[in-house]
């Protein structure tokens, strides 16, 4: 969900030199540090742990019973429910992530030429993106209305978009586009206006003009950019829930459940906690492989340009 | 001759750039213009066969049904508590742990630290279940604290705060540390009145966040009058059966608090929500 921002693992920061002695500050470091522990423990390391232990048990939701060893993980490799969910999220997020950043880029564009307009256009372009998931999809229900739906008044017809399972994926993925476009066009936005002005008029007294500007300066300083919005879009997508269970209620026949809302499912309806661990456990090696995969890119992109 | 050409050419690339922007503007603000439209007419209008793209009619009638029937108020209460306490509460240990780990010299700080980061890696979706199950023993489902304590965990913020408070030079605490001041007077005299524009960004941000989140009230809360704004939109059907200029006041009622508050800081917005994706601090 692109509300919250996923992040790659920050390098650590270099040690500071010249400690002072470490005895006369511990203890204020831990008055300072022990509500973020206490939090940190409870609500995130706990739970780390428990859904690793949870996904090799028999568990339902509210009780923790036998251990089973790896039998959710083999339960999982041959369950087509699961497997047709990891299709749907990766489809989803093939018609979500190139779309996105590719109109991030040209958002990012045209607010940076507009000077007079720059606030109002970048309002206009970032403001769905700080609004409540249930008013995107209320607004997107609406205009998909079969008979009343301005859409259908638009391309002249009665379909029912989010009940037709060709169209229910793509339309909740259009809503999303609309919906989260304003983060990739921020992220954009900074990197145009890293670029120093003096190289295109450089390259303007050198007669270039349009695309070839864009070509020879504006892309090259860009692409990092871009791989880091299609790699945070490209992780935020695969954590879709919201819309489609809203919206389609994974329907119409699961052609819009995705991984998420399978895990979600099994836990909340079907209280089988150990097989929803282990579903959990599948998402995040799937997020994490993707994560290593955005890390060693970015190297490989920073040594070639080296 | 040719920078005749060239002139041609450039004017050109102005007229496609404005079409353009015009076109993606307007498409960009047409669903809350529709959604605006629509709330302002009166419920038979919205299924009437005749199409128009303005009310035939003007009424205030669906927002006054909006607040009076359902919990809409209380949605937005819950929210207002929730998103506030959210900020408050992780600004506060956020700020601390940042400060100890960017200040102060204690055994262990750099593993600490690492620990820590290490939320970054695991997305908090694959923690619903084991959270669902700690919440529920201790008797916090559809209450404040329930839905608040798990959002307060940000390795974002506190990475944030420690990289900005990393970059503010060692002599301000020197010198406050010589007039006798302890730590945690350090921080809140000399430190925080410095981050002033980083703290407001990030509280704004979380706000902004917390306000949104969809997931987790999902999950923790199952009553009606607990749920906050965006969970509760998905009642409204419910509520009003297929009243559509009513479902249509509720998203606007929902979207305002947070489109205004992005008026208001619009520039605290973008700066922080840069700041929590990592490219600008």
């Amino acid at each position: 969900m692109p509300n919250d921002l996923t992040m790659n693992p920050p390098a650590p920061a270099p040690a500071r030199t010249a400690a002072p002695s470490s005895t006369r500050e511990g203890l204020p470091a831990l008055m300072l540090l022990a509500p973020f522990l206490i939090a940190f423990v409870l609500f995130f390391a706990v739970p780390a742990f428990e859904t690793l232990y949870l996904s090799l048990t028999d568990s339902s939701l509210t009780r923790t019973n036998a251990f089973v060893g790896l039998d959710n993980y083999h339960l999982l490799l041959n369950d087509p429910s699961f497997w047709d969910s990891v299709a749907n999220t990766f489809m989803f997020a093939l018609m979500t992530v190139i779309p996105l950043t590719a109109l991030g880029l040209i958002m990012a564009m045209l607010v940076n030429h507009f000077v007079r307009a720059q606030a109002w256009l970048q309002g206009v372009f970032f403001l769905p993106f700080v609004l409540p998931i249930s008013v995107m999809t209320l607004i997107a229900d609406w205009m998909l209305q079969p008979s009343s739906g301005v859409v259908n008044h638009l391309v002249g017809g009665q379909r029912p978009w989010l009940a037709d399972p060709t169209w229910a994926l793509p339309a909740v993925a259009i809503g999303t586009v609309w919906w989260t476009v304003g983060f990739n066009l921020l992220l954009f936005l900074a990197g145009l206006r890293n670029i120093p002005q003096d190289l295109y008029e450089a390259a303007a007294l050198d007669g270039a003009r349009g695309f070839t500007l864009f070509r020879a300066i504006t892309w090259p300083a860009l692409r990092p950019v871009a791989t880091t919005a299609f790699i945070l879009q490209l992780i935020a997508s695969l954590k879709v829930f919201g819309q489609t269970y809203i919206l389609t209620s994974g329907g119409p026949f699961n052609t819009t459940r995705v991984t998420l809302h399978y895990m979600y499912e099994t836990a909340f309806t079907q209280s089988d906690a150990g097989y929803a661990a282990a579903i959990a456990m599948a998402f995040v090696a799937i997020v994490l492989l993707l994560s290593l995969l955005q890390a060693l890119v970015v190297k490989w992109m920073a040594r070639r340009d080296a | 001759m040719s920078s005749k050409i060239n002139a041609r050419r450039h004017i050109g690339w102005s007229v496609v750039g404005t079409v353009a922007a015009v076109a993606l503007a307007l498409l960009w603000a047409f669903p809350l213009l529709w959604a605006l439209s629509t709330s302002l007419r009166p419920e038979l209008e919205t299924v009437s066969n005749e199409f128009h793209w303005l009310p035939q009619t003007w009424t205030l009638d669906a927002y006054a049904k909006t607040l009076g029937a359902g919990n809409v108020l209380r949605w937005l209460l819950n929210s207002f508590v929730v998103a506030l306490g959210v900020t408050v509460v992780t600004m506060a240990i956020s700020l601390g742990a940042a400060y100890a780990f960017s200040q102060l010299r204690f055994r262990g700080r750099n593993l600490l630290f690492g620990v820590a980061m290490l939320a970054f890696l695991l997305p908090f979706e694959a923690l619903l279940v084991p959270l669902f199950r700690t919440m529920n023993q201790l008797g916090l489902i559809n209450t404040y604290a329930g839905i608040v304590l798990p959002q307060v965990v940000s390795p974002v913020v506190i990475y944030v705060f420690k990289g900005f408070f990393d970059e503010i030079p060692a002599d301000f605490r020197e010198a406050a540390v010589m007039d006798g001041a302890g730590p945690l007077r350090v921080l809140w005299s000399v430190y925080l009145p410095i981050s002033g524009n980083i703290v407001w960004a990030m509280a704004i941000v979380t706000f902004i966040a917390a306000w949104n989140n969809f997931l987790w009230p999902f999950i923790i809360v199952t009553s009606n009058e607990m749920m906050t704004i965006p969970l509760g939109l998905t009642q409204t059907y419910d509520a009003f059966g297929v009243r559509y200029a009513q479902l249509m006041a509720a998203a606007l009622l929902g979207a305002f608090p947070v489109a205004l508050a992005y008026a208001l800081f619009q520039r605290k917005v973008t700066q922080g929500f840069l700041a929590a994706s990592g490219l600008k601090g």
